[in-house]
């Protein structure tokens, strides 16, 4: 069981590009269709619980997996299965990208990337916002966020605290 | 340094809610402006390459720059800083039978954080591209890109990938980006 699930998620890290959401098929397909692991709802349930806590969606549906099928080790295992890919990946990558330091082509690749990858960041934002503001008070949450780490005035992690603080005081109301 | 990095990364995944970039503003806070680890451009370079392997960005990210800073013992203390709040939260949630998780406090919590995360992306993104875009080409391309990734729902390795083709062979042509 416990090697099992090490080689599952290896795999599911092993062929997800682009983030969390990407992985979800391939979660449903082995966890759910195969192995029979979590049903439907479950697998909904971790899917909103992941949205609610931090952390990248694979890790919190590796380590909730794991902890269901075999306890405490299970969750080590499965987690550690997730994230050995992209160890092995990027350190291969690090190397790949040391020997074409002072090639040209790769220079310019690079800053090639730099306007695509503006524009994934800018865009992930535009396509969270109609999900994530929704009432009139989120709106102003949102401003604020704007103008405090515009004018870096508070760190980032103070701004999301205040938020959720924020997030409380409004629902009392 | 590697136990600055694995307490970094932790303050990276604890505050990685909703999703990949949210974990951009919190992380370069921490390694450009306040441990300046990395510059604007290393920074964006890295957010790049992660996009061509598999794996969740934030924790591409941490072993990217836990590698670049120390090596093999720098990636590993980094993973295991980025991964390890999730991972408590989850256990956590999983062994207790009780659903505070789902209690309205929290839930209200993360309802306030949402639109915060929205504002310190956008920031993000802005910043990083008015410090790195230098030509008017760059900005015209991150325009074209972004309509590319919001309406044609381009996959991010792929349009990656263009760029760096577009980069290369405008590179050749004698024109940089």
């Amino acid at each position: 069981m416990i090697l099992q699930l090490f080689l599952t998620f290896a795999q599911i890290g092993a062929f997800t590009f682009g983030g969390g959401y990407a992985m979800l098929p391939l979660i449903q397909r082995e966890v759910i269709d195969k192995y029979h692991w979590l049903s439907n709802a479950e697998f909904l349930d971790i899917i909103a619980t992941a949205e609610m806590t931090p952390g990248p969606i694979s890790i919190n549906t590796a380590t909730f997996v794991g902890y269901k099928m075999a306890g405490f080790w299970g969750s080590v295992v499965a987690t550690l299965g997730i994230i050995l890919p992209s160890f092995a990946a990027i350190t291969l990558l690090t190397v790949v990208l040391n020997k074409l330091q002072d090639n040209k082509d790769a220079q310019n690749g690079l800053k090639g990337m730099r306007p695509a990858v503006t524009a994934m960041i800018i865009t992930a934002a535009l396509s969270l916002a109609p999900q994530s503001i929704v009432r009139p008070a989120d709106v102003i949450i949102f401003l604020a966020a704007v103008i405090l780490s515009w004018q870096q005035w508070l760190d980032p992690i103070l701004i999301l605290l205040l938020s959720g603080v924020l997030g409380i005081v409004i629902g009392l109301f | 340094m590697l136990w600055q990095l694995f307490i970094s990364c932790f303050r990276v995944g604890a505050f990685t809610i909703g999703g990949g970039y949210a974990m951009l503003p919190v992380m370069k806070n921490i390694f450009v402006n306040e441990k300046k680890w990395v510059s604007d451009e290393e920074f964006v370079d890295m957010i790049s390459v992660i996009q061509i392997v598999p794996g969740a960005i934030a924790i591409n990210a941490s072993i990217y720059l836990g590698h670049k800073l120390s090596g093999i013992p720098g990636a590993i203390a980094a993973a295991l800083g980025s991964a390890l709040p999730s991972f408590l939260i989850i256990l956590l949630i999983a062994s207790s039978l009780a659903g505070w998780y789902q209690s309205p406090y929290v839930m209200n919590f993360f309802s306030g954080i949402r639109p915060a995360v929205v504002g310190l992306i956008l920031v993000a993104g802005i910043k990083l591209g008015r410090d790195i875009l230098q030509s008017k080409l760059a900005l015209i391309l991150t325009f074209i890109f972004g309509v590319f990734t919001l309406w044609l729902k381009i996959h991010p390795a792929l349009l990656i990938i263009l760029g760096a083709l577009l980069g290369i062979v405008l590179g050749k042509g004698g024109k940089e980006i």
